[in-house]
């Protein structure tokens, strides 16, 4: 019905996509490094700040693993794609049945 | 070590529905002493000297019952919004859960706020990052409960604060596009910036004093931050324009564009 304005969106929606795998491709292929968190670097800039300083408090849990980590920051991005998902699906059905109902135009 | 984390799983169920802060409290009091690497893209858990945690904590909290008292509003006068609260949050859920490498050779994650920000305010962004940093501090040993206070004000606070003003001036000068552009990598940038500010506070260089450490927290954090902070600007982006499409009548509750534009 809509096809030549809907056109637009698309095409603008693939070029923010490719963009965004660009900028995180880049590096890999062009950076020759470990790619270590930043954070274990800002830790490690205290130890060098501040030798003397103890941590007072450790995490209240303690993973057993690398793998059990990635297993848990996994579910957080498939917990919150999973609802992303759900809304989108959910505001985009609702816009086809209105579009559905609209009475036509002549 | 196996029997005590037995011991957490068992008491960590029943109370998942009650209390947070039961549960926060008791299992403090059971891992205190036990070993283990606490090394986290926010402030690391025991990361901050005890005055500025309590401090950031001070802080944060006005910002959190500001946040929580207008969640229950909207969420009362506008039920129909609730999905659209669910998006922001998960939008934050997954992003943060993304760490990116990055041009300096180290990786981090963005940290989502810009978009809840622009969509329903600062303050409601402080509730949802801040569970989001709850979520990390207890089941993923990222960041700390007792540094969840300095975190949730460098991410939930100022960042969506910044985001939201960004937003508002950038798109009543005409530039409605640059403006989710604009706030959402500045959010993403300044959470690190204060990251980087609150270590220096901390921990001034004994020569140099603050401006030494923040040079050093700072090119650690933030340079890191500038592509990722790109990254976030385009995927809000992204979320921004299908809403426009498909979320009109949520955007229009939201006063952000008119009805029938």
């Amino acid at each position: 019905m809509k096809n030549n304005a809907s056109k637009t969106p698309t095409l603008q929606y693939w070029l923010l996509i490719i963009s965004v795998i660009c900028l995180c491709i880049f590096p890999v292929i062009f950076v020759r490094s470990k790619f270590t968190g930043s954070d274990q670097q800002g830790t490690e800039a205290i130890e060098k700040i501040q030798p003397s300083y103890k941590p007072w408090f450790k995490s209240v849990i303690v993973l057993p693993s690398k793998e059990i980590e990635n297993l848990m920051f996994s579910t957080q991005a498939a917990l919150g794609a999973g609802v992303l998902g759900f809304v989108i699906g959910h505001y985009h059905g609702r816009s086809l049945v209105q579009e559905r109902n609209k009475p036509p135009t002549p | 070590m196996i029997s005590e984390q037995l011991e957490r799983r068992m008491q960590f169920k029943p109370m998942r529905h009650s209390s947070l802060l039961a549960m926060a409290g008791l299992s403090c009091l059971t891992i205190l002493l036990s070993p283990s690497p606490a090394l986290a893209m926010h402030i690391a858990e025991g990361f901050l000297p005890v005055p500025w945690a309590a401090f950031w904590w001070l802080v944060s909290l006005p910002f959190l019952l500001v946040g929580l008292r207008s969640l229950s509003r909207i969420t009362k006068e506008h039920p129909e919004l609730k999905l659209l609260l669910a998006l922001a949050g998960a939008f934050t859920f997954v992003v943060s859960a993304l760490k990116i490498p990055s041009v300096t050779g180290s990786s981090s994650h963005p940290t989502g706020t810009g978009l809840g920000a622009i969509l329903f305010g600062p303050s409601m962004m402080a509730v949802l990052g801040g569970i989001v940093l709850l979520f990390q501090a207890l089941l993923l040993a990222h960041g700390g409960l007792t540094t969840l206070g300095a975190n949730i004000v460098s991410m939930a606070i100022v960042g969506p604060t910044l985001a939201w003003w960004t937003f508002k001036i950038l798109r009543s000068s005409g530039f409605p596009h640059l403006a989710v552009f604009a706030a959402a990598a500045l959010a993403d940038l300044a959470t690190y910036l204060v990251t980087a500010a609150q270590l220096s506070l901390a921990f001034p260089a004994a020569s140099g004093g603050f401006t030494a450490s923040f040079v050093k927290f700072g090119s650690i954090y933030a340079i890191t931050q500038v592509p990722l902070a790109i990254t976030e600007g385009l995927l809000t982006m992204l979320v921004w324009n299908w809403l426009q499409t498909y979320g009109k009548p949520e955007l229009a509750i939201l006063q952000l564009i008119q009805q029938d534009n």
